[in-house]
């Protein structure tokens, strides 16, 4: 196991990289995550950094395979709506703020803090918790607890491997993820919305789920900064705001954490938020939702349990009561 | 006179009319109809037309009730002579809010809409908002305006009460971020504490206009 301990550095005015420094760097990273990044800069101008359909955003294309076993056969969205049509409370709180607030957002250099009940702990840099995972595409419907949904063709690691890594202890329950706080870069973040940084956690057999990705990518390409670069997490069964943007902390911890839309709003979101048809939001039904990227006279589609991923996690909350523990 | 009714009023009028033709061109961009990128609703039109159309009818009403305000300030009888135009546009934007939601939301699904109404407070106090506000657009004509006489006025006092759910129904479906209808709240809040306050100075002028008159016995 190659995982090195750095300190979190302080970043300096001075130190900023310039746009054409840290693009040529992000090549190198690309390199370094086993990305078909050109290995020779001369061509990478032209090939790595193909033109995205958002405007000036560019993003460097990924090495992966298709795991189709894990991905549902319906039509992905579209990249743009996929990229200029989600929340990110820390770029504001309309679904357009993150694609417009977060195209100067810095993902390099990046760091994560792997702290709690593990044998092994530190910062660690992005291309040390990246290096040894293979990435895959994995097409998975997701749910936002607003009642609208997607089909999103995301491209990551199990979360399960990284967590191995680190050798959690028997005392590791959970599993607590933080986003920066970073208010100059997130403006969102100056707010009071939410409470910040944004929290979100999972049972450690939910971290285990070989559903659960560490996501780094979309279509093929590196994650756009909106929707959560350089790393996030996703759970395809739970409502879409458990799925972590921009990373900095993964804690192993004995308690259930604090998450924030549950501090936030306690009888709205649970910790669980397991998406369910039969339990409703309070203020709306959970019953359908509305599917991005359909006809205007498109019928709502009914919600399925667990999003429809019910045969392979319904497992694990068997005996719960999901209208208590939703 | 002669241009305020045949230039002004058609010119405020049609301009009134710019959000519902905005959706109308985005809808059609929707459903295929047209193409045109600057049309476009973005990812979720049916979500846009919702919140323009609920956004209008709420901007028409504080227009509305901002009128008489203005009147008092400016001690010109103008201003009133847009209140029915703006009322009665606050009911349109209301009017197609309710059939964006049934056609497109619930897909035309009474039974659905019928769930909806009962379980979720935020759309009964919509739908009674909106049912509230038909009388007041059926009443809207000179005709009925001299046929009820007094209680005219007291029926289209309503309006407070429509204005107040209208705020509290927007309030209601936000998720978290607050801001937008806290302000709206706040602006209503002045507009109505107006009517109160002269309500008030009028009545205390009242009670004692009488009792100056005694101590002058």
């Amino acid at each position: 196991m190659r995982i090195k301990s750095t300190n979190s550095p302080k970043i300096a005015p001075s130190e900023i990289t310039p746009e054409e420094k840290y693009l040529s760097r992000r090549a190198l990273i690309a390199g370094g995550l086993g990305l078909a990044a050109a290995q020779s800069f001369g061509g990478f101008g032209r090939t790595a950094f193909a033109q995205s359909s958002v405007g000036a955003q560019s993003a460097a294309a990924l090495t992966y395979t298709r795991n189709a076993q894990l991905s549902v056969t319906e039509a992905p969205n579209s990249y743009k709506d996929i990229s200029t049509y989600n929340n990110y409370y820390e770029f504001g709180t309309d679904k357009s703020d993150p694609s417009e607030n977060a195209q100067k957002f810095r993902t390099q250099p990046w760091n994560v803090t792997i702290a709690g009940e593990a044998e092994v702990t530190g910062t660690f840099t992005l291309e040390d918790i990246l290096k040894p995972h293979p990435l895959e595409e994995r097409i998975y419907r997701m749910r936002c607890v607003e009642a609208w949904s997607m089909v999103v063709p995301w491209v990551g690691f199990p979360l399960g491997d990284l967590i191995k890594r680190f050798k959690p202890t028997q005392k590791a329950k959970y599993v607590e993820f933080k986003t920066l706080y970073d208010p100059k870069q997130m403006p969102g973040e100056r707010s009071s919305v939410l409470e910040w940084p944004y929290v979100e956690g999972l049972r450690m057999d939910e971290a285990m789920h070989p559903l659960t990705l560490m996501t780094v990518g979309l279509y093929g390409k590196v994650l756009p900064n909106q929707n959560g670069a350089p790393l996030r997490l996703i759970t395809p069964w739970k409502y879409g705001f458990k799925g972590i943007k921009a990373i900095v902390s993964i804690k192993f911890v004995e308690t259930m954490p604090r998450t924030t839309w549950a501090l936030s709003a306690p009888d709205e979101y649970g910790f669980f938020a397991n998406v369910n048809p039969a339990v409703d939001h309070p203020r709306w039904s959970q019953a359908t939702e509305r599917h991005i990227g359909g006809s205007l006279f498109d019928q709502r589609r009914p919600t399925l349990p667990f999003n429809g991923y019910g045969a392979q996690v319904a497992g694990l909350y068997t005996g719960m009561d999901l209208r208590k523990f939703f | 006179m002669w241009a305020v009714r045949w230039v002004l009023k058609p010119v405020v009028f049609l301009a009134c009319l710019i959000p519902a033709l905005h959706l109308t061109a985005g809808a059609l961009d929707a459903a295929g109809v047209l193409n045109i990128d600057a049309l476009s609703l973005g990812a979720d039109p049916v979500k846009v037309m919702l919140h323009t159309c609920g956004r209008w009818a709420l901007n028409f009403l504080m227009i509305t009730l901002l009128l008489t305000p203005l009147r008092d300030l400016t001690h010109s009888v103008f201003w009133l002579r847009f209140r029915r135009m703006f009322g009665l546009f606050a009911f349109f934007y209301v009017l197609l809010h309710f059939t964006v939601y049934l056609v497109f939301d619930q897909a035309g699904k009474l039974g659905a809409l019928w769930q909806d109404i009962v379980k979720r407070p935020y759309i009964t106090i919509g739908m009674l908002g909106l049912l509230l506000l038909m009388p007041l657009a059926i009443t809207s004509t000179a005709k009925a305006q001299r046929r009820l006489g007094r209680r005219w006025t007291q029926l289209h006092r309503l309006v407070y009460v429509i204005a107040i759910l209208g705020v509290w129904h927007f309030w209601w479906q936000v998720k978290k971020d607050i801001s937008q209808p806290l302000l709206y709240a706040c602006g209503l809040a002045i507009l109505l504490g107006y009517r109160v306050w002269k309500q008030r100075t009028a009545l205390s002028r009242l009670i004692a206009l009488p009792s100056s008159r005694t101590r002058a016995a």
